[in-house]
């Protein structure tokens, strides 16, 4: 069994217990000092640094979420003056404004050593040949594997998100033997190697790393059959570092969480109560290493589980289960987060009018797809197809732009879409793994 | 002059036209023209019926997206080349002409069309002047 960093990775809980204790309060004395939305925050609440000597007294700290970083826009959370931060990542937010992250020269070291622990769980090594294909920008799948890779010492290979056929190329000709993605693009790089001629004894891929999007068990051993490889799960959000916040390990158990950098804890999402170990419930994290944006118990908004169990790997940091859902209305299609919200802003940019609609998520082939139904008024319609032909497409172009993935304008006859009597419906998500959080 | 056509949005559903044609039946329409355009994704059904207005309000009533618009009707003998003639008129003067159809029931000699154009003033003068005959409202609607 090889690690990355074995002394902390299989470091006895009492230990990793006690690193996070001191991290800990070390971090809220600096965001305390630092950062006036948590000094006031914290002054609301009644708590003082003094307060925090271990991550017993976690729970007495106030929650952060999206808002918090929208309220303060672009850089209002920082920790550090900007001559520290040297790089910025952005994700898409729910009213046009983006949410901003920055990361100072030693969060970037953090963030590769983690993504470098991500690649050797699923057997990594300085001999692989590393193919990045989350897409390089803004995003963070791209650079914060990337780093990962190098760090490991691997070869790796920047390929980006994009150009499918040269994808299977490198992967014949470069030796790739570890891919990192989206499992939805990974189904559409096995089609297509099917449509091309491709054959998995053409490669010589032996893991990969999929994240950014729900997937299920299903997708898994497609892709493991149809890439010959064996396929782990890997977890992160830009708020908190990017990919590599947890990975699974090769016994596919749930993703060991790097807890020498982040604490997790499991709240009901309407008490806000800490559950107990083993309940399901929103998945709530606090960076103690961070020094740019070191959030402090912020929402994740996804619900998940965390298993202490003893890990057959040897890893002792928790594990989190698969993400089961979000306890907010976030959309994640194809990779990218879409809040209901954005398109429904785009959609009244163009058309004032156009108050009902509804918005259908589906998977067809393993693809997400994304369809606006809009109702038909006698204004938008002239005499005819152009009229109407030009309205969908500018419905679509000025949609695509705001949430940046394709979506498909459906024209319905009027009154077809259902009148709700209290809030309206507007989103229909027909595929197997929902975003709700449907309680018990 | 101008004749006043429905437009009527159809989804592309099985059963839609049929349901359409019998809010019209129930309303007691008579049609005297139509043509159906198609889309992938759905169809603008154009016609041109005895009593506009009552086709309307039942079309709405029924939940229709409808809306009415101003088309020229012409009479041409029902020879080869008559319409050809006619429309090498409106050719040049450079009038662009979006859609057309003809009207049903036949006259025996004679062939009803209907036409839309961007320029419905230019060719009612064009077709007037080369002594082509328009229909009135009052020949196709009560």
């Amino acid at each position: 069994m090889n690690y990355w960093n074995k002394e902390i990775e299989c470091a006895p809980r009492s230990e990793i217990e006690a690193l996070q204790s001191y991290r800990l309060s070390r971090t809220i004395r600096r965001v305390y000092e630092n950062v006036a939305p948590y000094r006031q925050k914290m002054d609301e609440a009644g708590v003082s640094p003094d307060d925090i000597k271990s991550i017993a007294d976690l729970s007495k700290l106030p929650f952060t979420t999206k808002q918090d970083l929208r309220n303060n826009y672009p850089y209002g959370m920082f920790a550090v003056p900007s001559s520290e931060v040297v790089r910025i990542h952005a994700s898409s937010g729910t009213t046009g404004k983006q949410t901003v992250v920055g990361y100072t020269a030693n969060d970037i070291d953090i963030w590769a050593e983690c993504a470098a622990r991500a690649l050797v769980n699923i057997g990594g090594t300085k001999n692989d040949y590393v193919q990045v294909c989350y897409g390089y920008g803004l995003f963070t799948g791209g650079l914060g594997m990337h780093y990962g890779a190098e760090k490991l010492g691997a070869t790796t290979i920047p390929a980006s998100a994009g150009n499918s056929l040269r994808q299977l190329e490198m992967f014949r000709d470069f030796g790739t033997s570890i891919i990192c993605m989206t499992p939805s693009y990974a189904i559409s790089l096995i089609e297509l190697m099917h449509e091309k001629g491709f054959k998995k004894e053409d490669f010589n891929l032996k893991a990969g790393l999929f994240g950014a999007e729900p997937w299920t068990e299903e997708m898994r051993k497609q892709i493991e059959e149809g890439l010959g490889i064996k396929a782990y799960d890997i977890y992160g959000l830009s708020e908190i570092m990017g990919p590599s916040v947890s990975t699974e390990c090769e016994y596919q158990c749930g993703m060991h969480i790097c807890e020498d950098h982040f604490i997790a804890e499991i709240i009901d999402p309407d008490t806000l109560e800490v559950l107990p170990a083993g309940q399901q419930g929103e998945l709530v994290f606090t960076c103690i290493t961070k020094e740019a944006l070191p959030l402090i118990r912020y929402r994740t908004r996804d619900i998940a589980t965390l298993v202490y169990d003893k890990c057959e790997c040897g890893r002792t940091h928790v594990r989190m289960l698969k993400p089961q859902g979000r306890t907010d209305d976030m959309l994640i299609i194809r990779g990218v987060n879409v809040f209901p919200s954005q398109i429904e802003s785009a959609l009244l940019s163009v058309d004032e009018k156009a108050t009902n609609y509804l918005l259908v998520v589906d998977r067809v082939n393993n693809l997400d797809t994304l369809e606006i139904q809009l109702e038909t008024r006698p204004d938008m319609f002239g005499d005819g197809v152009k009229t109407l032909e030009a309205y969908t497409k500018k419905v679509k172009t000025v949609i695509d732009s705001a949430i940046g993935v394709g979506i498909n304008v459906k024209l319905l006859e009027p009154k077809t879409l259902a009148r709700s009597m209290g809030k309206a419906v507007r989103v229909q998500d027909n595929r197997e793994i929902k975003n709700k959080f449907e309680k018990k | 002059m101008y004749i006043d056509q429905i437009s009527v949005f159809v989804e592309n559903k099985t059963g839609r036209l049929a349901g359409i044609m019998e809010v019209l039946n129930k309303a007691g329409i008579d049609i005297r023209a139509m043509t159906i355009a198609d889309t992938a994704d759905f169809g603008i059904l154009r016609m041109i019926v005895d009593n506009t207005d009552k086709a309307l309000e039942a079309l709405k009533a029924d939940g229709c997206t409808a809306a009415v618009t101003k088309v020229i009707a012409f009479t041409i003998p029902d020879v080869s080349g008559a319409l050809y003639s006619v429309m090498g008129k409106i050719n040049d003067c450079g009038i662009n002409v979006e859609y057309m159809y003809s009207v049903m029931g036949k006259v025996s000699g004679r062939a009803d069309i209907v036409i839309r154009v961007e320029d419905a003033e230019k060719a009612v003068k064009v077709l007037t002047e080369n002594g082509v005959t328009l229909i009135c409202k009052s020949d196709l609607c009560k």
